[in-house]
């Protein structure tokens, strides 16, 4: 993909982000970290990729060890989320 | 189906995770809203996931799927036993996996484009006529970053977990802390060296695709360099660090999206990388410190302050829990302002308790939270929450100062700096500037203590002193419960 495109969807991404995440009220900063923390992982996506080529035991290793950090981030991070925003939830 | 159709839907199967987790962050404008966003937010995750599993040629099936199962079940069970207490920790262990997973799928990148264009094989040639991203300069240089930008999250972040989580070592009878401060002599000359060595080596990886040599030292390098920046920081700066840790987990997803040529990764970790700065900056501001000042300096009282004798002395009036029921009977508004010293002595169902016994008996109880009042963003609301606080009482610092004259009593349990009035008054102290709680405004005071040691600037408190403000030497959860207890026999 052209080098331009990226670019330009990374910088409106940041903008976007600028916008979103400053409507986020303090009381709710914490799961906003780990809920992004999991949002990070999407690493992932080349993650499966590198440990699914079949292309050599290091780069499969390698891969693999990629997964598991990154589907650590993604499922301990929604998860984590999820109970605390219940608690924000049960009352009020 | 025919390959071209299937990067189609694959790629639209990754725009839709991207409008998932803008919905997702969108959803956290409101914690009614918040529960719904998440899910959407992992529904987009999941779907990113297939649409990879399925559109890429996935040979080594053992592999991909070991990594999900480990993976899967070590986050189920961090977030299922993670005590909300630990909540700094775990944000900072998992900002280091963001950043590891990062540099090291770089690294395996970098190493498949090797692999392909040795020239041992007769397909090599092709491989390099036909993968021209992969030699690109795009291609080196966001490799670079992302090692750079991973490692140095993941060995930040592991310090700072390790802070957070009070590791200390014993060496001859003396307790050394990780959490306190550690100056090395002339560490901002040592750390400016290790910096221009991690970009020489990001030079050198650009400048030498052929080789893995240069990827792996520039790693090693950025996690010498992601101790030593996050060492001389201490525990009551920690919300700052953490939200720029989270920043750079956000940054390296989006750089490797750069070299793997992938818009979901860069939507994703720019959407992470923005959030993480402006809760830097919102921490930042709360203590009135530029980020270099918390990165580069380090607090400490100053020559020439008032010493704890001058401000202290004959004027500390120390109350028992009988005294504080006595002041609590017929006060109509309350107001707790709770810091880490709540966490520590994990009062915050004490605390919830008190304020039902109270409202039980007609006063208003709320809570004032200063922004920094904690070790990471929105630490006091989450364990307060947990003990079923409903989220309408706690109030940002702003909407609650103008308030405070008209409160009756109003309780500082294990907060310190975050209510020194000498933010206001002395322009030459460390904190000077720094928006407070303005608590000393109440009527009355009540301060929950164990004792009159120094917050983590190390100045003393003149709170602690005033005629109106009462100290209650005692550890919050049992301060509550003893306070409780009054209140029941008073009543």
């Amino acid at each position: 993909m052209d080098f331009m495109l990226l670019l330009t969807v990374f910088v409106l991404a940041v903008f976007l982000g600028f916008e979103i995440i400053t409507k986020v009220p303090p009381t709710l900063h914490t799961p906003l970290m780990s809920g992004s923390n999991a949002i990070s992982g999407i690493t992932v996506v080349g993650a499966l990729v590198a440990a699914g080529t079949g292309e050599g035991f290091w780069v499969k290793l390698i891969g693999f060890v990629a997964i598991v950090l990154a589907m650590t981030n993604v499922v301990g991070g929604f998860l984590v989320s999820h109970r605390m925003l219940m608690m924000f939830r049960r009352k009020g | 189906m025919d390959p071209s159709t299937l990067k189609i839907l694959q790629n639209l199967t990754y725009l839709v995770a991207s409008a998932l987790f803008i919905f997702g962050l969108k959803g956290l404008s409101h914690p009614r809203k918040a529960v719904r966003g998440n899910m959407l937010g992992s529904i987009g995750m999941l779907l990113a996931i297939l649409a990879t599993l399925v559109g890429e040629h996935i040979l080594s099936w053992g592999w991909v799927l070991a990594g999900l199962v480990v993976g899967s079940g070590f986050g189920v069970f961090l977030a299922v036993t993670v005590p909300m207490t630990g909540m700094p920790q775990m944000v900072g262990v998992l900002n280091g996996f963001g950043g590891g997973a990062s540099f090291l799928v770089a690294g395996a990148e970098l190493a498949m484009v090797i692999a392909r264009s040795a020239p041992a094989t007769g397909e090599a040639a092709a491989h390099v006529a036909e993968g021209s991203h992969a030699s690109s300069l795009q291609f080196l240089i966001a490799t670079a970053l992302s090692g750079l930008i991973g490692s140095v999250t993941l060995f930040g972040s592991f310090v700072a977990a390790g802070k957070l989580q009070e590791l200390h070592i014993t060496i001859g009878g003396k307790k050394y802390w990780l959490s306190n401060s550690i100056l090395l002599p002339g560490r901002n000359g040592i750390n400016a060296l290790v910096f221009l060595a991690c970009l020489a080596l990001c030079v050198a990886v650009v400048g030498n695709p052929g080789t893995m040599v240069w990827y792996v030292l520039l790693v090693i390098v950025a996690a010498v360099l992601g101790v030593l920046i996050t060492i001389p920081i201490g525990g009551a700066d920690m919300p700052v660090v953490i939200a720029l840790l989270n920043s750079y987990s956000g940054l390296a997803a989006a750089a490797t999206g750069f070299v793997i040529n992938n818009n979901v990764l860069i939507i994703a970790g720019s959407l992470v990388g923005a959030s993480g700065l402006i809760l830097t900056a919102i921490m930042c501001k709360a203590m009135n410190r530029s980020l270099a000042n918390v990165m580069f300096a380090t607090m400490g009282p100053q020559a020439g302050a008032p010493s704890a004798d001058d401000v202290y002395a004959g004027k500390i009036k120390s109350v028992s829990a009988d005294e504080i029921a006595m002041m609590l009977d017929g006060a109509q508004r309350v107001v707790i302002v709770p810091g880490y010293g709540l966490a520590v002595s994990q009062a915050q169902h004490a605390v919830r308790d008190f304020a039902n016994l109270l409202e039980s008996r007609g006063t208003t109880v709320e809570y004032a939270i200063h922004p920094v009042a904690g070790r990471m963003p929105g630490h006091m609301n989450v364990l307060l929450a947990e003990a079923d606080v409903p989220y309408e009482k706690l109030l940002e610092m702003d909407a609650i100062n103008p308030t405070l004259e008209t409160v009756d009593v109003g309780i500082v349990v294990g907060a310190n700096d975050v209510v020194n009035p000498v933010a206001r008054t002395d322009p030459n102290s460390p904190i000077a500037g720094m928006p407070i709680i303005d608590i000393d405004k109440c009527r009355s005071v009540i301060v929950i203590k164990r004792s009159l040691s120094p917050g983590f600037a190390g100045i003393p408190n003149p709170l602690f002193a005033n005629p109106n403000t009462s100290m209650f030497f005692n550890d919050g959860k049992k301060a509550f419960m003893e306070i409780i207890s009054a209140l029941k026999e008073n009543a």
